[in-house]
């Protein structure tokens, strides 16, 4: 599993897709902490963060896209499955790299408030309370791009359904209401009251593991071809 | 060191390969010989875990390629039909990548990477991104991969696809000497190259293994006894006479050549038959010029075999 992590956070950070990733998220994280910290004046980070999930609508499908799709398209699949690693450890070395590639962005993230406590009353707890909200959403959204990338062969194809399905989830709440429970978008919002839900952080870690889960069986089952 | 018992693997519309079953010893070079489409590649996928069979099983050392996947796998080194290499890494950094998943460390990782690099000579390429890496380059970087770790059996699919001749010498030459520590499979459909490196020949045609013995063997299979061919100055009719004398010859094709000389295939018994002949056309006070045992080349042997394929168009037929 390791040598799968050190490989992709490598191959990440060598080409661009780590650096523009964290690049965008940290734009993103900069132009709402400005409208809403510094030219509104609101002492509530979380309510900067609150805007941020549509970000993972871009973000997510393009560093999930290449996890899997890349692999058939360079043949390298053949290669993982030979080796003596088994597909768990492989599913969960290319995972646990994607959470590094988001989780450094985060970290810096998460010096926001303390830089607006300088400066004013910031009720950190519910600030840090959404940063932990967010971070578990990227989680769970990043297992999802991963399973679906694990499904076809295009890197293009995989982006396009990702994009399309988070989208979807997205707007979840407004298309069906009584489905609104599924969308993992619209459980992130209480965060932004100031509740720190732990029902909803378990759901999407449930909902990383289950994806996580299924990108196993996915690449299990193309060896039965 | 392997075993390969009654595999079988059916797609929905064709069977790739039907019923196959041999046993790889410790060491020595095999080589899986036959035309596109004949099921190779299936039957290497299957081999190494990257291809589940429909029946049938694989055991590498002992285990399962299935049941005790972890310990078949460390035994294994394998060259896929395509290299599959990382474009947007170094040799280095890749050959670092598959040396770790195969459980290396420290300084015996370092040491190894550099064996491999050296082997196949790429060493002078190691640091540069294979992106800008010639195919050749390519191929041997993927052979070093399946030498990491020294593993127990090697498997390449198609090892010399891609090099030039220098290098395909090399390969051989690198091939024969692993062939003397460890089980060696190579895929192949280019006889010459079964030929001058496989201590055994298996024949597919269709997914079925239709011979399995050594190069030499498998010539002689196909002449059903040895050739011999001569040529004397003579006629026809002096030289028929002459052979007739000979009891050991079953069979002879004589032709009149224009310079007063005849030539003659003959189908002999046995392996003395050649002295005889010597005796026979000396006994008489002709000239012999030309003498030589015959045997039908690996070529007729592998078109024989599997003459009931159809051509296959253009390369790509292997099913995958």
């Amino acid at each position: 599993m390791k040598a799968v992590y050190i490989r992709e956070v490598r191959s990440y950070f060598t080409g661009l897709t780590g650096a523009v990733f964290a690049a965008f998220l940290l734009l993103f994280a900069g132009i709402f902490t400005m409208i809403y910290n510094l030219s509104a004046g609101y002492a509530n980070f979380e309510y900067a963060m609150g805007n941020m999930p549509f970000v993972f609508l871009v973000i997510v499908p393009i560093l999930t896209m290449r996890t899997f799709a890349a692999e058939k398209r360079a043949h390298t699949d053949n290669l993982l499955y030979s080796l003596p690693v088994s597909m768990t450890k492989v599913v969960m070395g290319k995972y646990f790299a994607l959470l590094t590639v988001f989780v450094l962005p985060v970290l810096v993230i998460c010096l926001y408030p303390l830089v607006l406590s300088f400066f004013g009353e910031v009720y950190l707890p519910a600030a840090y309370g959404s940063i932990v909200a967010f971070l578990f959403l990227g989680a769970a959204l990043l297992a999802a791009g991963m399973f679906i990338s694990s499904l076809t062969e295009s890197q293009a194809v995989a982006a396009g359904v990702c994009f399309a399905v988070l989208l979807v989830n997205f707007f979840l709440a407004d298309l069906a209401e009584n489905l609104a429970a599924f969308s993992l978008f619209e459980r992130y919002y209480d965060f932004m009251d100031g509740v720190f839900d732990l029902g909803t952080i378990v759901f999407y870690a449930t909902v990383a593991g289950v994806f996580c889960f299924l990108t196993v069986q996915s690449m299990e089952k193309r060896r039965w071809a | 060191m392997i075993e390969v018992s009654h595999l079988t693997k059916r797609y929905a519309a064709h069977t790739a390969v039907e019923d196959l079953s041999f046993t790889v010893p410790d060491v020595g070079v095999y080589g899986l010989l036959g035309p596109n489409g004949a099921g190779k590649t299936t039957t290497m996928n299957i081999m190494t875990g990257c291809l589940a069979a429909t029946s049938g099983t694989v055991s590498i050392g002992g285990y399962d390629i299935f049941e005790d996947e972890y310990e078949a796998k460390r035994r294994l080194g394998y060259l896929p039909e395509l290299p599959p290499l990382y474009l947007d890494s170094t040799p280095r950094e890749y050959l670092d990548f598959v040396a770790r998943a195969k459980g290396l460390a420290g300084e015996e990782l370092r040491r190894d990477i550099t064996r491999v690099l050296h082997e196949t000579n790429t060493l002078d390429v190691a640091d540069r991104l294979m992106r800008n890496l010639s195919k050749g380059y390519r191929q041997r970087i993927g052979i070093a991969q399946a030498l990491l770790a020294s593993p127990e059996a090697v498997i390449l699919d198609e090892p010399t696809v891609g090099l030039d001749p220098r290098q395909i010498i090399e390969i051989r030459e690198l091939i024969a000497e692993l062939g003397e520590r460890r089980a060696v499979i190579l895929s192949s459909h280019i006889l010459s190259e079964v030929q001058a490196v496989c201590g055994t020949v298996l024949i597919i045609s269709r997914g079925r293994l239709v011979a399995c013995d050594t190069p030499e063997a498998l010539e002689r299979l196909l002449t059903g006894g040895t050739a011999i061919e001569i040529r004397a100055e003579a006629t026809v009719e002096q030289a028929g006479a002459i052979l007739e004398q000979v009891p050991e010859i079953e069979r002879a094709e004589l032709k009149q050549q224009d310079n007063g000389t005849v030539r003659g295939q003959l189908t002999v018994k046995d392996d003395n038959a050649a002295r005889e002949i010597f005796f026979a056309f000396a006994g008489a006070g002709v000239a012999l010029t030309e003498l030589h045992e015959a045997r039908a080349n690996l070529e007729e042997v592998f078109l024989e075999l599997t003459a009931y394929d159809k051509p296959a168009a253009g390369k790509g037929g292997d099913a995958q």
